[in-house]
């Protein structure tokens, strides 16, 4: 017995001094945090429950008989964070480059199958040089057998990728299967092929960061949705986001305790909207006035900034919010972000967490790089999201609502649950001078006739009053009773129940 | 205030912002009905519905709207207001203005038109002060033109002396000269300057006091011949000439000068049969030697900390005195108790020297129902604050039995106000109010630069202020984190222990503590010191009240990714807590060198590109000038700062700027 105890302990001592401390130090100048490092700030402390910890790899060709790590490049296991349960996997790039062999992907399968038993999230952590090449097609069966359980946990239980190393070649399936993407700048990258692939193929020279560091991630691609300083600042901001996320499908939306009183107004909301309706306001000063606390966790803040999406809560509830931004391209929709709003609202759909929608859109954005780009299908699965979606949808119209774009902000036409127009609202089919210019095409040469015309436009449909005559708005509310309305309409739609007809999927346009 | 019935039944109000709202009040405190003017600009203004009826005068530049007198004119007609009171500024003290009004028969609520001219010329009112036996600043008060005679004058007077223009004022057309030479070359370039800021180039000589301060006194004199003063106003507090703090009664004067001075000050009403709220500003050398200045005809800035003092609305005595009431007290009723102070706040960002800043007021929460603060102000949340008009958000005063009170009261309702939206002098205010050369009273007019120099962004903490700083920040994240770990879906497995060792860092520094929970709150353990912390602080809240070993704290939170930035007595730091384990680990996180940007011209402040003096490919020289941006009314010229060659110019004249923005590149 004690034999044996001594055995176990020098076992996981060696296990965790991971590829040994040269190679530590090495991580470390690099700015990374090693693997278990890592897990520590990630998770509550002492809360961490190791698995696996005695795995080696089965390999055997060139020489790697005599080399193995207990653990075999992967950290494992579960703990909490703020005391709810969470699955971890942190791939340790001191071991073998973090590179995974068949053993490494049974270890992160083996959490994987655990958390969608219990409905858990699962939060990866990537710093791995690739495929374990010694291994040939075992690993690779690995990565797919990653991948398909990726899938099979998506929409079940939230995943989370902490891109904080390489993750190159196949390994990027993974958390691109991943509901969240965090990277860190200058010690992360992701990409299918690297700079040394790129030059001799297309003969670019690129460095790692411009193919697919944080930056390029967060702000071209939207591959990532977040990046951070260093793995210290990333890894708090994935406790953020964990806070606002239901453990699985089927639990509710977690409540965070709150003094913020939901009847609060906020007076200042009532001069947000500029009298002149071609000057932009900021959105997100509406967002942060209507959540609790003013605390917005804002979720793709450099990608397609037309559109903003993030989490609030309201009376403590988890909230997603969809909002055009006015600041930028006057809040109209366009390919990108209307790629960027579905995702989130699919997101929000599956894990059972109410839609705030808040629109000022002024139409799609024309051209021929959106046309050849297919913003039609593009644009439908915004459309398409919405649509689909059953959960509490409440959309506040604070100025344009235009055309079709209209129809796709969470109209309630798509079932939009409780929808609300500030007297600044215009619904309408297009702006007044657009309009007139259509329906008085004749007249275009008598600008008098024009401007007549546009000013009775303007009065008869740049208000919410029509679309209120037809019931597709539910009431005109004042900007600073926002809060205390919206918080009313979720806290009605509570018990919600609405399902989808039977069917084995719906067929997105992709 | 008597039951009388009021002594017009509707004035109006020319001005705008905090003094027009300041105005109103009184006057609805005292029945009469009020008219607000407007520029198309401030349509929404907190003064327009603040008034009882709102007329419309032009466009938003003043020069077109509250700057013409025929406008005002007009609307006091069309609405049928009595009086018009004119605040401060704008058309305060433009004796033609008042004219124009006589001629119409509508009376003006300040000094008669003679008394505003004689004392508007900065010579004749020298002259006039001198006759009355005010006591001057040694010099010459006749405009000088011949280089010869200004260095003979100055020798006379003794140096140094001061070159100064008669139309002057904020600074403009002013020179010191220590020597014969510097007499002739200021002389040269203070009437250029005179001549292109007022169209005057008349400037004379006088003394130029060493470690000055800026002493006024309180007039208030009625049109039956009874005059009196409320004490004097230390205006010491300046950056550029533009007064940032004002207290009453001055730390520095003793009762003898004081008197001294206020007797004086009313010898030059009375000379000039002054009628209505003035102030005779002096300047007050370290031998407490005090010499007129001038008189303005006007209703002061800082007049509320007057008011603080003496208990006396100075509005409700104007529109008294205007009406021809006579005073109803004479000079022995007058009493002085506790001490005041004013801050002003104004839209500025102090880290970039000062810059003017614009912009919506997203966030305007002045503190809560803070004992003896007043706040004047004519903004409200989700006001703008725009390139039109004055940078001033709002007035801070405070009142207490001594100056060290009114000084606690006054740093408490600074580090409470949150403003967001703009870049704004809080923290600036914050660090004077903390500043013991302040504190002991050492205020002469260099204050700021000697203590600041030309920009301010932050100070680091002493031990005991860095003691109190990790205690708040240790209350503030046990409290959130509590919170954090009710989100569980159900109770968690151990309530965990949150008490034991901890790290803080605050900035860059590491401070171990050692928290024990205590009846009153926490004990926290920092180095040698032991610092208890009791608090109500919430968890969202914005504002950190409570007490820490005893002394009442107020300090401004801003949630960040981890931690929070922490505000208070003109510190700003990020406060991050961990476990030991966690703060060892985040060590190992290298310092990541800022992105370098001498690369690049960055544009200093949100602007309009008014020109660009280069070209691409074009190779510059250190001090060349590059491009100049109009800003707040201010052509700013943006020299290079080495040598260099051009590779990109990425904005055009006429586009407009954001801070920061990349305006050209070097090579």
């Amino acid at each position: 017995m004690e034999d044996i105890l001594r055995r176990l302990e020098d076992k996981r001592a060696g296990a965790r001094a991971g590829g040994g401390q040269r190679r530590i130090d090495a991580q470390h100048a690099k700015g990374k945090l090693t693997a278990r490092e890592r897990l520590e700030l990630l998770l509550d402390e002492d809360s961490f429950e190791e698995y696996d910890m005695f795995v080696e790899h089965r390999s055997s060709d060139f020489g790697m008989a005599e080399q193995t790590i207990s653990g075999d490049g992967v950290v494992t296991g579960h703990g909490t964070i703020s005391g709810r349960r969470v699955f971890v996997f942190s791939q340790d790039f001191t071991v073998f480059g973090g590179s995974l062999s068949e053993a490494h992907a049974e270890k992160i399968c083996k959490i994987m199958d655990q958390a969608m038993k219990v409905g858990a999230p699962v939060i990866g952590i990537n710093d791995s040089g690739g495929a374990r090449i010694q291994e040939g097609v075992a690993s690779l069966a690995g990565y797919a057998e990653v991948f398909q359980r990726n899938v099979m946990a998506s929409g079940v239980v939230p995943q989370i990728s902490l891109v904080m190393g390489p993750c190159a070649g196949g390994a990027v399936y993974s958390p691109a299967m991943t509901d969240f993407i965090f990277m860190v700048k200058d010690s992360s990258y992701m990409f299918v092929t690297g700079p040394d692939v790129v030059k001799t193929v297309t003969h670019e020279t690129v460095t790692q960061e411009e193919l697919g560091g944080a930056s390029t991630h967060t702000s071209k691609s939207s591959v990532a949705d977040l990046a951070f300083e260093n793995d210290v600042e990333a890894l708090a901001a994935a406790r953020g986001l964990v806070n606002f996320l239901p453990a699985s499908n089927r639990t509710p939306v977690p409540v965070r305790p709150t003094d913020d009183p939901a009847d609060r107004p906020e007076p200042s909301l009532d001069s947000l909207v500029p009298p002149n309706p071609n000057k932009p306001y900021d959105i997100k000063e509406l967002i942060v006035k209507i959540a609790d606390d003013g605390e917005f966790f804002e979720l793709q803040e450099s990608f397609a900034r037309n559109i903003v999406i993030g989490f609030v809560r309201i009376e403590g509830a988890s909230i997603g919010v969809v909002a055009n931004q006015p600041m930028v391209l006057a809040g109209c929709l366009d390919i990108e972000s209307s790629r960027k709003g579905a995702r989130f609202v699919r997101f929000c759909d599956c894990f059972g967490i109410p839609i705030l929608t808040f629109v000022d859109v002024p139409g799609f954005l024309p051209g021929t790089d959106q046309e050849h780009g297919g913003i039609i299908k593009h644009g439908a699965k915004l459309l398409y999201a919405f649509a689909e979606a059953t959960v509490p949808k409440v959309t506040v119209i604070t100025r344009k609502a235009y055309g079709g774009a209209y129809d796709v902000m969470s109209s309630k036409h798509l079932r939009g649950d409780v929808n609300y127009a500030w007297p600044t609202a215009e619904i309408a089919v297009m702006g007044p001078k657009g309009a007139v210019e259509i329906i008085f095409r004749a007249d275009l040469d008598k600008p008098e006739v024009i401007e007549e015309k546009t000013e009775e436009y303007r009065q008869l449909f740049a208000n919410p009053f029509i679309a209120g005559h037809r019931g597709f708005i539910d009431d005109v509310i004042l900007p600073r009773e926002t809060r205390p309305r919206i918080a009313r309409a979720f806290a009605m739609l509570r018990n919600k129940k609405l399902d989808n007809p039977w069917k084995k999927h719906g067929n997105i346009p992709l | 205030m008597s039951l009388s019935k009021p002594p017009f039944s509707k004035i109006l109000i020319a001005n705008r912002g905090e003094i027009a709202c300041r105005v109103i009040r009184t006057a609805r405190a005292m029945g009469i009905a009020t008219v607000a003017v407007h520029s198309e600009a401030d349509a929404g203004a907190f003064h327009v519905r603040l008034a009882d009826e709102a007329v419309e005068i032009g466009p938003a530049p003043s020069a077109e709207s509250y700057l013409v007198a025929e406008r005002i004119i007009e609307a006091i007609k069309d609405s049928g207001a009595q009086a018009v009171h004119p605040g401060y500024g704008f058309l305060s003290e433009n004796a033609g203005f008042v004219g124009r009004l006589a001629e119409e028969g509508i009376v003006f609520i300040g000094p008669p038109a003679p008394a505003i001219a004689a004392m508007g010329d900065k010579i004749e009112s020298k002259r006039l002060a001198a006759q009355a036996g005010v006591s001057t600043i040694p010099g010459h008060t006749d405009a000088v033109t011949d280089p010869d005679e200004a260095v003979r004058i100055a020798i006379g007077i003794g140096y140094p002396v001061m070159i100064k223009a008669s139309a002057g004022g904020g600074g403009k057309g002013m020179r010191i000269a220590h020597n014969d030479d510097e007499v002739r070359a200021g002389l040269r370039s203070a009437a250029n300057e005179a001549r292109s800021s007022f169209g005057d180039d008349r400037v004379f000589l006088e003394k130029f006091i060493e470690q000055p301060r800026h002493i006024e006194i309180q007039v208030l004199a009625d049109s039956h011949g009874n005059t009196v003063y409320l004490g004097e106003r230390e205006c010491s507090i300046q950056r550029r000439y533009q007064k940032v703090i004002e207290e009453c009664p001055s730390p520095f004067l003793d009762e003898a000068t004081r008197a001294a001075m206020g007797a004086q000050a009313v010898a030059l009403a009375q000379a000039v049969d002054y009628a209505s709220v003035g102030t005779v500003e002096f300047i007050v050398d370290r031998d407490r030697h005090f010499y007129f200045l001038e008189m303005n005809t006007r209703l002061q800035v800082e007049h509320p900390v007057t008011e603080l003092v003496t208990g006396l609305d100075l509005v409700e005595q104007m529109i008294r005195i205007a009406a021809g009431e006579a005073l109803e007290f004479g000079q022995e009723d007058v009493q002085m108790s506790g001490h005041a102070l004013e801050c002003r706040i104004y839209a500025e960002d102090p880290s970039r020297g000062f810059l003017p800043s614009v912009g919506r007021l997203t966030s305007f929460r002045p503190p809560l129902d803070e004992l003896n603060v007043r706040l004047d102000t004519g903004v409200e949340e989700g006001s703008e604050i725009s390139i039109y008009y004055d940078p001033m958000i709002a007035k801070l005063c405070a009142h207490g039995a001594d100056r060290r009170i009114a000084m606690t009261a006054m740093q408490a309702a600074l580090d409470g106000f949150r403003i967001e939206g703009l870049d704004h002098n809080l923290l600036f205010l914050s660090a004077i109010m903390a500043n013991p050369a302040f504190e002991a009273g050492d205020t002469t007019t260099d204050f700021i630069a000697r203590e600041y120099g030309d920009a301010y962004g932050g100070r680091e903490p002493d031990e005991d202020e860095s003691a109190a700083l990790a205690a708040i920040a240790m209350a503030v994240h046990l409290g959130s984190r509590a919170r954090d770990l009710a989100i569980a879906e159900r109770p968690v497995d151990r309530a965990p222990d949150l008490s034991g060792e901890w790290v803080v860092r605050l900035g860059a520094v590491d401070h171990p503590v050692h928290v024990t929970p205590s009846d009153a709150g926490l004990e926290i353990r920092i180095g040698e010191r032991t610092v208890v912390v009791e608090s109500r602080w919430r968890p969202g809240q914005r504002v950190f009240e409570g007490r820490v070993n005893g002394l009442p704290t107020t300090a401004l939170l801003k949630p960040g990714i981890e931690g929070v930035e922490l505000r208070w007595r003109g510190v700003r730091m990020r406060a991050v807590v961990r476990r030991p384990r966690a703060a060892e680990i985040a060590t190992l996180m290298l310092e990541k060198q800022p992105p370098d940007t001498s690369r690049f011209l960055l544009s200093p402040m949100p602007g309009l590109v008014v020109s660009i003096d280069v070209i691409e490919g074009e190779e510059v020289k250190d001090g060349q000038p590059l491009a100049v941006i109009d800003a707040m009314k201010m052509e700013n010229q943006l020299r290079a700062e080495r040598d260099g060659r051009i590779a990109k110019i990425s904005v055009e004249t006429g586009d407009s700027l954001v801070v920061d923005q990349v305006i050209l590149e070097f090579e």
